[in-house]
């Protein structure tokens, strides 16, 4: 099978080497161009020319969401505003948004990682691509989207939503890959019954998955109920998008195009590097970006790194699947949700924060989200149909904050469970 | 007069009435009136007993939800029409009813009901000057 760029499958020494000159150079690159990062490195009196490699890594300082909240909204760029060609933004913590910017050339990187990422699972220029990741600010559609186009592929912008359409199209239009989030997929696919449709309407024989924690057991469940192959793909906005990491038809983890990020393991209490084999947090520093480079980014998703002989012929390092975080945000629907967004929300209704509780399940294969809430004496009222209006403004609050829909129920002082005397902020009842 | 009302949020959860009304049992209080609001979530009791403040703080301690209404109890003939007569006079002065609800009285030929409004005070007034009696207690 064709490798997409060869420098997939060139030896560690010579990766190695790649790394070295890039790390070096985005160090440079940011220290002058960057205010932020120059403060940080004057302050633990670190120079560009400390850098000489990727054995120096460990001496520059992390970034952190918060970083990108306080530099928010074009803090961190390191080019002129006239070379920005595209912004995305991602939800932040408080509700603020972290927005990311993209060179001409930054396009081009990310392109190009996509491509190899459809390359991986064997998809090629004849192949037909229903994009259904939502198009927009957020990065999965349009990273798709540009990947699939560079690789030549027929790309098909369906975004998301609207599942009957999409069912039609995959009938109509025969696309031979997805690309969306898994759990949208196995959605699909009860869509596609209830249209009283089957498999042999259809001709997908791959999808490439993400955008949200999934596991083999839910890769299984699609792989035969669809009876395609089903493929994990990860990244994050801060980094690029989707795209930093993928895997190949064997697999059994994911490449991490790490000529573009390069990837550390990091303990997640005393940020030491934990070098391969071993679970911690995992960290990028991007090493090919002009635009908004990041310097050890904390994306908080915990892995870990390995290297294998893989059997298809990449020799890039890989991660495992992520298999938790280490904050509380949530993935639903694709979309980030902090439980510290649902807060701000309660709080414009109420003096003091009431006691609330977020609760995630998967029901027909969707993602639900019910946030209960304690009622208190000042939003008790005697009519039914005020407390219903409150349920209503919580409701409406929060899909405009998350973009996503809540079911809102009021419940009794003192009755959401707590453990040691604190809250028990979130339930996840999905199984991945 | 007026006449106090607890009001008291219950999730709509089995034993929880069970429960709070035997909390009132235990103290000795008498529940004289009772209705429930409730949805498909949730559901608001309100009652009214023969001591007010006993009983709030009582409920209170035991963790539940509780607000202090006033409402007017009515006196009503019961007979067609009784209920009807005092209603529409509140309509023809712009008094917008809440809730309602009715029970029995202990006296013969009497029945009550109880009104929830948006002005208390004009209310008791129209209700006077037409002849309709309220009593505080029930």
């Amino acid at each position: 099978m064709k490798v997409w760029d060869k420098i997939e499958s060139i030896s560690s020494d010579e990766m190695r080497s790649i790394q070295d000159t890039r790390l070096v150079e985005t160090v440079s690159f940011v220290y002058d161009n960057v205010k932020y990062y120059k403060d940080k490195m004057d302050k633990i009196g670190l120079l560009p020319q400390d850098i000489k490699g990727c054995d120096d890594l460990y001496k520059l300082p992390f970034t952190t969401k918060e970083d990108l909240r306080d530099s928010y909204p074009y803090g961190l760029i390191a080019v002129p505003m006239e070379d920005i060609v595209r912004v995305h933004a991602s939800s932040g913590t408080t509700g603020k948004r972290i927005v990311v910017a993209y060179t001409q050339e930054d396009i081009d990187t990310w392109s190009e990682v996509m491509a190899r990422s459809f390359a991986r699972i064997g998809v090629d220029k004849k192949d037909i691509i229903h994009v259904a990741y939502g198009y927009g600010l957020f990065t999965g559609g349009l990273g798709a989207h540009y990947g699939a186009e560079r690789l030549g592929a027929t790309v098909i912008p369906i975004s998301g939503g609207n599942s009957r359409r999409q069912v039609e199209f995959l009938k109509d239009l025969q696309a031979t890959v997805i690309a969306c989030t898994p759990s949208y997929m196995l959605h699909l696919y009860e869509v596609l019954l209830e249209s009283g449709l089957t498999l042999d309407d259809i001709s997908l024989k791959a999808g490439l998955f993400g955008a949200e924690p999934w596991s083999n057991n839910m890769r299984k469940e699609i792989e035969s109920l669809l009876g395609i192959k089903a493929y994990d793909i990860y990244g994050l906005s801060e980094i690029t998008g989707p795209g930093v990491s993928s895997e190949c038809i064997m697999q059994n983890g994911l490449h991490i195009n790490e000529d573009c990020y390069l990837p550390e393991i990091i303990d997640t209490e005393t940020l030491d590097p934990l070098g391969y084999n071993k679970d911690g947090e995992i960290v990028f520093t991007t090493i090919k970006k002009k635009g908004m480079p990041l310097i050890r980014y904390r994306t908080k998703d915990i892995t870990k790194l390995f290297k294998d002989d893989c059997g298809c012929g990449r020799t890039l390092v890989k991660m495992e699947r992520v298999t938790g975080r280490t904050d509380d945000m949530l993935i639903i629907r694709g979309v980030n949700v902090f439980p510290s967004q649902i807060e701000s929300v309660l709080l414009e209704f109420s003096h003091v924060t009431p006691n609330y509780q977020l609760i995630v399940d998967r029901i027909n294969m969707m993602d639900v989200l019910q946030v209960n809430v304690e009622m208190g004496p000042e939003l008790f009222s005697d009519e039914v149909r005020k407390i219903e209006g409150f349920e209503r403004n919580i409701r409406g609050a929060i899909q405009s904050v998350l973009g996503i829909s809540a079911t809102v129920k009021l419940v009794e002082p003192k009755s959401l469970e707590r453990s040691e005397g604190k809250a028990v902020r979130i339930i996840d009842k999905r199984k991945f | 007069m007026l006449t106090k009302q607890i009001s008291i949020f219950l999730e709509n959860k089995e034993g929880r009435l069970a429960q709070l009304t035997s909390i009132l049992a235990k103290s000795n209080i008498n529940i004289n009136a009772l209705t429930i609001a409730d949805t498909s979530d949730f559901g608001i009791l309100r009652i009214i007993v023969d001591d007010t403040k006993k009983a709030e703080d009582l409920l209170k301690e035991n963790g539940f939800l509780v607000s202090v209404t006033d409402v007017i109890a009515l006196d009503i003939e019961d007979k067609p029409g009784g209920i009807s007569k005092p209603l529409n006079r509140l309509y023809a002065e712009g008094i917008s009813v809440e809730y309602i609800y009715a029970f029995l009285s202990k006296k013969e030929n009497t029945a009550h009901v109880i009104i929830k409004v948006d002005q208390n005070d004009k209310a008791l007034d129209i209700l006077k000057n037409n002849g309709f009696k309220s009593t505080a207690t029930v």
